[in-house]
C-alpha cells in the first residue's frame, strides 16, 4: 500500500470515543494502559494542544493515577477531565464578572493576526455589552484593510453601537484619540477598539499598537481595561508565538477563541494557558451576532474529548 | 531549529562515531526528535506517524548501519522524502480556450481569498493575461466593497451587482468579460466551513454552472491539525486543482502544507507573503520542505562545504589562493576552480536556501543555473595564458572565445565583467559580508 493510501485510510478512521475506551479498562488500577494513553495522545495532538503540553498532560495524568488510583471507569474519566481543566485554573470568570465595569468608559482593545475574526467578534461583543445595558462606542482603528470601515459599520448598526471612524489610510491612533475623547464627553460606558490584523513578526506594526495604547493612556491612564487577543481555532503552534509577541508589546488580559463552530478544536489555547497563563474569555461559535459565548472550561474539555 | 536538530543528532550519534556502528535504537531515538520537530511545525500527527515510518524503512534499506556518515544519510533521506511529498516541481495555472477562463477561489473564512484574488489578477496581468474579477461573497459585510477597493488599487475591473445571488453575479461577470475582451475571470467566493452543508452545496453549484478551468483552495499557513480535514472535505466536494498558502510572511513553519499535500495529491501553486497586492510568489517545494524542518541555517552549509572542501582544496591550494588574492592576482583559473567548488555543493538554489536571510533576498526568484554553465564554457575556451592574464583579452581573442564556447561576444564580455566582480566578492567574503556575496550570484532583479 502506498503512502497516500495508508494515510487516507488512517484519516478515515474516526476515534472510538475515549470515554468508551475508559469503560473497557479493568477496574482498580494504579496505571493506565498504553493503548489508552496512545489514544489520549492522539486526541491532544490532533487538537493542536502541541507536543510539549501533551507530554506534560499525560505525565500528570500518570502521576495522578498512581497516587489517587481509580476503581471505576468514571473515576478515571474524572481524573482525566480534571487534569485538562487544571490548565485553565486561572482567571476565567463567570458571565457577570466578564462584563463587569468598574470605570467609565471601560476600554476594550481587540488585537490579532490577519483574518482571525476580530471585527466579527467586536460586533458580537458590542451586542453583549448592549444587552447588559451599557452604551457602547466602537473605534474603527483598522484604517488599513480595504473596506474594513464599511464592514465594522454594519456590525455597529446591528448591535446598536456608536462608531467613530476616519478615512482609510488615516493614523489609527487618531481614530482612537477621537473615540476615547468622544466617549468621555458623551459619558459612554464601553469603548471597543478594532485594530487592523497584523502578524506579530512585523515590528513596525507592533510598534503601531503600542502607540495606540499610549494614546489611550494619555486620556485614561488606567485603560485599556481589557486587551484581548483573537485566536482562530484552526491555528496551530504558531498561536503561541502570536500570544507571546502581542503580550510582549502591549500586554494581554485574555483571549477570544473564534470559529469553534468548525471542525477545529482550538487546542492551542491549552498551550497558551499553560505556558503564558493568559485566560480564554470568550469563544466564537458562528457568524451571527449571538454567536459569542463566555468561555467555560468544562464544556470546552468535554468537546475536546468527545469526538 | 535545524541547529537544535543537528545538536541532538550529534548527541545521539556521538558515541557511534567512536564505535563506528549505528543501531536501530539510535535511529529510533533520532527519529523521535524528528517527530517532535514536525509536530511543532504543525504537520498532522497521522502524517507524521506515517512519514517517520517511511523514513525509517528507507534508511534501513540503504545500509545505514555500515554507512560512513549515517547522520548525513538520514538527513538526506528526510529531506528528499519531504521534497517528494511536497510535490517536487512547480505546477502553473491552466487556462482554457474559452473566453473567459474562469478561476474560482474558495476556502475557510479569513484564509485570504479576497486578497489572493486581487494578487492573482495583478500577477496574471503582468504575464500578459487580461483579467477581471467577480465579487461573489454576498454574505460577509462589506466583502464586495473590499474586492472593489482592491480592484481599484491594481486597476483591474470588478464585476458586482446587488442581486445577492453568487451564481448570477458570476454569470453576469462572464458576460461582462466576453463583451469587454477580458480573457480571465477570477471569482472570489464567500468563506465557508466544510461542514456547512448549505454553503458547500452553493459552491458545488457554482462549479457545475461556471465550469471553471481552475478551482484554487486557499489555506492560511498558520493552520494547525485541522488543515487535513478541511482540505479533504473541500476536495471531496470540489476536486479542486490547486492549493494556495497564504500569510507565509510570518514565522509559522507551515506544516499544514505538508499535511494537505499528503492527503490530497494536488499541487500548491502560489504562496502569499504579505498584505500588499504584489506579495505573491510561485511555490517552491524544496524551500517549503526546508522551512518545515527549520533549515536555513548556515551551519548546514558549512557542514556541507566541509564535506567537499578538504579533499579538493587542500591547505597548500588555499594558501596559494590567499597569496594570489593579496597580490591581486586572482585569475580565471581560480575563478573556474571556485565555480567548480560551488557546483559540487549541489544546486545553487539549495545552497542559497541554507544561508539565513537568503530566502528573503531571493523572494521566490528562481536561481538560474544556466549562466553558470555558460561561464564555465567561456573560461574553458580561453587559453591558459589568457586565464592567467585576463588583460590580454582583446576584441579578436574575445571573438575567438565566443565562437569556441558556442556563446556570443556579449556573453564573453559579461563573463569578464563577472570575473572582476568575483574578484571583489572574494575580498568581501574575506571581510565576512555574506549579503554582498549573495548579490554576486546570477540572481535576476536583486
Ligand atoms: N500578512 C499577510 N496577510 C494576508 C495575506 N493574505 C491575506 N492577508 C490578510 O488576511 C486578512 C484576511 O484576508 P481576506 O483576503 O479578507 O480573506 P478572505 O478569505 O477573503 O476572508 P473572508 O472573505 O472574510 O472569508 C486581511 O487582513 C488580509 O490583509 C498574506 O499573505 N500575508
Ligand atoms: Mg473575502
Amino acid at each position: 500500500m502506498g503512502f497516500f493510501d495508508k494515510l487516507k485510510q488512517g484519516l478515515q478512521k474516526t476515534h472510538d470515543n475515549i470515554f468508551n475506551k475508559v469503560n473497557k479498562l479493568v477496574y482498580a488500577k494504579s496505571e493506565v494502559d498504553d493503548d489508552f494513553l496512545e489514544q489520549l495522545e492522539e486526541i491532544l495532538l490532533g487538537s493542536d494542544v502541541g507536543v510539549q503540553t501533551t507530554e506534560i498532560l499525560i505525565e500528570n495524568l500518570k502521576k495522578r493515577v498512581k497516587t489517587d488510583k481509580y476503581e471505576y471507569s468514571n473515576e478515571l474519566n474524572t481524573l482525566l477531565k480534571d487534569e485538562l481543566k487544571k490548565v485553565f485554573s486561572e482567571g476565567n470568570g463567570q458571565k457577570t464578572q466578564v462584563f463587569k465595569i468598574t470605570k467609565k468608559p471601560h476600554v476594550v482593545m481587540i488585537v490579532g493576526v490577519n483574518g482571525v475574526g476580530k471585527t466579527t467578534s467586536i460586533g458580537k461583543l458590542a451586542h453583549n455589552y448592549k444587552n447588559e445595558g451599557y452604551s457602547v462606542m466602537i473605534a474603527a482603528a483598522d484604517t488599513f484593510r480595504a473596506a474594513a470601515n464599511e464592514q465594522l459599520e454594519t456590525w455597529a448598526q446591528r448591535s446598536g453601537a456608536e462608531i467613530i471612524q476616519l478615512q482609510q489610510g488615516s493614523d489609527p491612533s487618531a481614530v482612537v484619540y477621537n473615540a476615547i475623547n468622544s466617549a468621555v464627553a458623551n459619558n459612554h460606558d464601553v469603548v471597543i477598539i478594532d485594530t487592523a490584523g497584523r502578524l506579530h513578526t512585523k515590528v513596525n506594526l507592533m510598534e503601531e499598537l503600542k502607540k495606540i495604547k499610549r494614546v489611550v493612556q494619555k486620556i485614561l491612564p488606567e485603560a485599556p481595561h481589557e486587551t484581548l487577543l483573537v485566536i482562530d481555532a484552526t491555528t496551530g503552534q504558531n498561536g503561541l508565538n502570536q500570544a507571546k509577541e502581542f503580550s510582549k508589546y502591549i500586554g494581554l488580559t485574555g483571549l477570544i477563541l473564534t470559529k469553534l463552530d468548525g471542525t477545529a478544536k482550538g487546542g492551542i489555547v491549552f498551550r497558551i494557558s499553560n505556558e503564558l497563563k493568559i485566560p480564554v474569555k470568550f469563544i466564537g461559535v458562528g457568524e451571527q451576532i449571538n454567536d459569542l459565548q463566555v468561555f467555560d472550561k468544562e464544556s470546552f474539555v468535554k468537546a475536546l474529548l468527545e469526538d | 531549529m535545524f541547529e537544535e536538530l543537528s545538536n541532538k543528532f550529534d548527541k545521539v550519534f556521538s558515541f557511534i562515531r567512536g564505535k563506528g556502528k549505528v543501531t536501530e535504537a539510535n535511529i529510533d531515538e533520532f527519529l523521535r526528535e524528528v517527530r517532535r520537530v514536525l509536530l511543532d511545525a504543525d504537520v498532522n500527527y497521522k502524517v507524521v506517524k506515517d512519514f517517520i515510518q517511511d523514513v525509517k524503512n528507507n534508511v534501513l534499506s540503504q545500509n545505514v548501519f555500515t554507512s560512513i556518515n549515517p547522520a548525513q544519510l538520514i538527513i538526506n533521506t528526510i529531506n528528499s522524502q519531504l521534497i517528494k511529498l511536497m510535490g517536487e516541481k512547480r505546477t502553473d495555472i491552466h487556462f482554457s480556450n474559452n473566453i473567459p477562463s474562469v478561476i474560482m477561489v474558495v476556502g475557510l473564512q479569513g484564509s485570504g481569498k479576497t486578497t489572493f484574488a486581487a494578487k492573482l489578477a495583478n500577477y496574471l496581468r503582468s504575464k500578459g493575461r487580461s483579467p477581471a474579477m467577480a465579487a461573489c461573497d454576498v454574505y460577509r459585510p462589506a466583502a464586495i466593497e473590499q474586492l472593489i477597493s482592491l480592484g481599484k488599487q491594481v486597476n483591474i475591473p470588478v464585476y458586482s451587482d446587488d442581486s445577492k445571488d453568487p451564481l448570477k453575479i458570476a454569470q453576469n461577470a462572464s458576460d461582462y468579460c466576453r463583451q469587454n475582451f477580458k480573457d480571465t475571470l477570477i471569482v472570489d467566493t464567500a468563506g465557508r466551513l466544510a461542514i456547512d452543508e448549505e454553503m458547500m452545496r452553493e459552491v458545488e453549484t457554482l462549479k457545475a454552472e461556471l465550469n471553471p478551468t481552475e478551482i484554487l483552495f486557499v489555506v492560511d499557513a498558520m493552520t494547525g491539525q485541522d488543515a487535513v480535514n478541511t482540505a479533504k472535505e473541500f476536495h471531496n466536494r470540489l476536486d479542486y486543482d490547486g492549493i494556495i498558502l497564504t500569510k507565509l510572511d510570518g514565522d509559522t513553519r507551515g506544516g499544514a502544507a505538508l499535511s494537505i499535500r499528503a492527503v490530497v495529491t494536488k499541487p500548491i501553486k502560489f504562496v502569499g507573503i504579505g498584505e500588499k497586492l504584489d506579495a505573491i510568489e510561485p511555490f517552491y517545494p524544496d524551500r517549503m520542505a526546508g522551512r518545515i524542518m527549520g533549515h536555513g541555517d548556515l551551519t548546514s552549509l558549512v557542514e556541507k562545504a566541509a564535506e567537499i572542501l578538504p579533499q579538493e582544496l587542500d591547505e597548500k591550494k588555499l594558501k596559494k589562493l590567499e597569496e594570489k588574492l593579496n597580490k591581486n592576482k586572482f585569475d580565471f583559473n581560480d575563478f573556474l576552480d571556485q565555480l567548480q567548488q560551488i557546483k559540487k555543493m549541489g544546486p545553487l538554489s539549495q545552497i542559497l536556501s541554507m544561508i539565513p536571510g537568503a530566502d528573503k533576498m531571493l523572494k521566490g526568484r528562481e536561481v538560474d543555473e544556466k549562466p553558470m554553465k555558460k561561464v564555465e564554457a567561456v573560461i574553458t575556451s580561453m587559453t591558459f595564458k589568457e586565464r592567467e592574464n585576463p588583460n590580454i583579452l582583446n576584441g579578436s581573442r574575445r571573438r575567438r572565445i565566443a565562437a569556441g564556447s558556442g556563446t556570443t561576444i556579449q556573453d564573453v564580455n559579461r563573463v569578464i565583467k563577472q570575473f572582476h566582480e568575483m574578484q571583489r566578492m572574494i575580498k568581501q567574503m574575506k571581510k565576512g559580508k555574506m549579503n554582498n556575496f549573495l548579490k554576486n550570484f546570477n540572481i535576476p532583479n536583486i
